[in-house]
């Protein structure tokens, strides 16, 4: 058993520790936020030559053959940095059901436009009313020759309104709630009847509403076989919770450290808050919840890449539980020894503790995958 | 020993449950249920018309104008007005500086100032907290210094509530630097319009401006507008704050949160059944609603007792606000993904435009960020248990 980190991976946390501390400032982020787009696209070609966008694509496809565990160091410090660019939504979710799911022609068509960070995708899978079951989709399909033609309401598209593309999952079998009977599609987000209503989020990503009403994609846009998406849509939402985690992780460890550093400086009744045993004892609490998700975030990066089914999803469940109990504790005590200052808009730990709430919500909060995990036991 | 509302208490219940029917106007009740941005006019409406009813403050006596109630029927009446979807009365001028005023003031300030707090003519703030106090307000050092007929004050004051809207600040100032910091610190009340006050926003992590910082650069403020006796004020200021964490424990509104997640519970989906049938979800609205019913009870305990709201007060400061907090986290994880969009305009009676999910979810994620100031403001929860183990326990 070995848990560190490979000489490449390192170097490459290295890297990244230095751009995130030198190249993404509080302040720069926040112009990014306040742009049109909520992307930086200078950052986002930055990326490229560092080769992030293409790092888990096989080398045929100018990627550099890598898997889970280095996502989860790119990830870990785009969480303590707080990055709003959509990696998650591109790289890992979208990008991954291509490379898992897509044949050549499509690899070949999107992989490398990804990975030289001129194209942007994103995944539509999640619909109003489904809360997190995956296999609630009610989004229909009419096949007309050698076209389908799609319609339904796609909802929490994450950067769904600055991506080209999108994958769109909807029903060309079965009934809602049915694994089976679930398709993929390339679409256009120009395409003739999307509509996207595109939203800032919380913490300073973009999230869209889409909705399709008779799109129509030629059988060549159909990733993967017909009605048999259901495991690689699973399987890049599990890539995404691992990745999730581990930015989690890294947000955390930004948190300690900013509130570590306040309650060192801010005095009151004549000595450093940091001397009350009371805090010490709640900053000792946020710390153990850190290194225990960190543990976790390891465990979902080494199965998240697994396709054994059973595994792979308890490892996710317990970690993505687990994580996302931690991000509301360390996010919540981060805010509350900051004191007034931790609800104000000008201090780093709000937008961690923003950032921690909306990823303990995303692909399942801890309720959810707890009860994933409680689910196996009575297999 | 009985926990039923008397035949009496039922009928006052009744009647103040028919006023509300009759006169909380729709397109305010439409604002507080929806959670929508608060607005001055619609605080001072509402203030105005429960003026005119005779029912402008609650909690205070009949000679000041008050409705003269007994704590039980300031209850319901609170429990009545936050289900009906009524805005919460604003508590710096009623619940925190009138008392003061009542009871440590004159007769010139209790005439001067009371009139206006009723009818909601004039708008206060609180002016404790400073950059460098906070829980530990007895270093407060803004200053105010006696020339002739007026005090001249200097310093900042923050986390200022309202202080965007407001005609008065009540103050705590130090006017004399002799003794423990306890020892010289004043009660004043300062006129926002006064020439050298300046009030800049602080923007809180909703994206909301509701907190202020205020300056005072040698602002002038008659004599008369002292409460009390010079370096009296921290006795006054302990004697407010046992008032505000009484109302911190803020059941009424609670209550109608409670009854409001219960709804939504029913109405939002989780897949092919309702999310109350998702048992995760049941237990912990079972668990947050015992606990809302113990601390409901507990606050009647605790304002039946005729020796008064005592160091006790902080349990109910601690317990109140934890509950909210939690009652708004489960109103935003009950959305699902759908709270993370965030749509500031959504925030305004008259918008039409997209939303991501229920209208329950545009606004829960804000909420949810903007109370976690409960546990932190009016006394931090820690200060708090330093309190119960200090002053109830003896530690």
């Amino acid at each position: 058993m070995n848990f560190d980190l490979s000489e490449e991976q390192q170097m490459l946390n290295d890297s990244l520790r230095r751009f995130v501390t030198n190249e993404y400032s509080f302040e720069k982020r926040g112009e990014i936020i306040s742009s049109g787009t909520g992307i930086d696209r200078a950052t986002w070609s930055n990326f490229a030559e560092m080769g992030l966008l293409g790092f888990t694509f096989p080398e045929d496809f100018d990627g550099l053959g890598g898997n889970a565990v280095d996502t989860m160091v790119v990830m870990e410090n785009f969480g303590r940095g707080l990055v709003v660019e959509p990696y998650l939504a591109t790289v890992v979710l979208a990008g991954g059901l291509i490379r898992d799911a897509g044949n050549d022609a499509q690899k070949a068509d999107i992989l490398p436009g990804i990975a030289s960070g001129e194209r942007l995708l994103a995944l539509a899978h999640y619909e109003p009313g489904a809360r997190y079951n995956l296999s609630h989709v009610q989004t229909t399909t009419r096949k007309d020759g050698h076209h389908f033609r799609i319609s339904g309401h796609k909802t929490a598209v994450l950067h769904g309104g600055q991506a080209n593309q999108l994958v769109v999952s909807a029903r060309t079998s079965g009934s809602v709630n049915d694994e089976s009977g679930l398709s993929l599609f390339l679409v256009d987000r120009d395409a003739k009847g999307v509509k996207v209503d595109d939203f800032a989020t919380h913490d300073g990503h973009r999230t869209a509403e889409i909705s399709l009403s008779n799109v129509t994609v030629s059988a060549d846009n159909l990733i993967g076989t017909a009605d048999g998406a259901f495991p690689a849509i699973e399987k890049a939402v599990d890539l995404g919770i691992a990745a999730l985690c581990a930015e989690a992780v890294g947000a955390m460890e930004a948190m300690n450290a900013a509130t570590l550093e306040y309650i060192k400086t801010r005095k009151q009744f004549g000595v450093p808050i940091g001397k009350f045993q009371v805090l010490q004892h709640r900053m000792a609490d946020m710390f153990i919840q850190t290194e225990q998700a960190r543990t976790m975030a390891i465990l979902a990066a080494s199965e998240a890449d697994s396709d054994d089914r059973a595994q792979r999803r308890e490892a996710v469940s317990m970690a993505k539980t687990l994580v996302g109990q931690a991000a509301r504790y360390v996010g919540q005590q981060g805010v509350q020894l900051h004191g007034g200052m931790g609800v104000t808009d000008e201090m780093f730990a709000a937008h961690l503790f923003k950032r921690l709430t909306l990823i303990n919500l995303l692909f399942g909060d801890a309720d959810h995958h707890l009860a994933q995990v409680s689910d196996g036991l009575l297999v | 020993m009985d926990l039923n509302y008397t035949p009496e208490q039922e009928a006052f219940r009744a009647e103040v449950r028919q006023f509300l029917d009759e006169n909380l106007p729709d397109d305010i009740r439409e604002r507080v249920q929806k959670r929508l941005r608060p607005d001055k006019a619609m605080t001072e409406r509402w203030q105005k018309i429960l003026f005119d009813k005779g029912w402008g403050a609650s909690t205070w006596p009949e000679e000041f104008g008050g409705t003269g109630w007994s704590p039980v029927e300031q209850i319901i009446f609170e429990e009545e007005c936050a289900l009906a979807g009524a805005p919460r009365q604003l508590d710096f001028g009623l619940r925190m500086v009138a008392p003061v005023i009542m009871t440590f003031g004159n007769e010139a300030q209790k005439k001067r100032f009371l009139p206006g707090i009723l009818s909601g003519e004039d708008w206060w703030c609180q002016g404790y907290s400073e950059p460098g106090a906070g829980s530990d307000l007895a270093s407060l050092r803004t200053s105010a210094k006696l020339e002739g007929d007026h005090y001249v004050v200097n310093g900042q004051k923050t986390w200022t509530t309202l202080g965007q809207h407001a005609d008065w600040i009540f103050c705590l100032v130090r006017t004399s630097n002799e003794g423990k910091p306890q020892q010289g610190i004043s009660f004043l009340l300062i006129d926002m319009n006064s020439p050298g006050i300046e009030v800049r926003p602080i923007i809180m992590l909703d994206g909301e401006h509701e907190i202020n910082e205020v300056y005072f650069d040698n602002v002038k403020v008659p004599a008369g507008n002292l409460v009390g006796e010079e370096n009296k004020g921290w006795t006054y200021a302990k004697f407010l704050l046992g008032h505000e964490r009484t109302g911190l424990a803020n059941v009424g509104q609670w209550k109608a949160m409670m009854k409001r997640l219960k709804e939504v519970a029913r109405q939002e989906q989780d897949g092919q059944r309702p999310l109350i049938e998702n048992t995760r979800f049941r237990d912990r609205l079972a668990q947050l609603d015992a606990e809302l019913r113990a601390l409901e009870l507990t606050v009647l305990r605790v304002l039946t007792d005729k020796r008064g709201p005592g160091p006790q007060a902080s349990i109910l400061k601690i317990r109140g606000t934890e509950i909210g907090q939690q009652l708004f986290e489960m109103l935003m994880e009950a959305g699902g993904q759908d709270p993370i969009a965030h749509i500031p305009e959504a925030l305004e009676l008259d918008y039409n435009g997209p939303r991501a999910g229920s209208m329950e979810a545009t606004p829960s994620a804000g909420d949810y960020f903007n109370m976690r100031k409960l546990s932190i403001f009016g006394g931090s929860n820690e200060i708090q248990r330093n309190i119960i183990s200090q002053l109830v326990l003896g530690l």
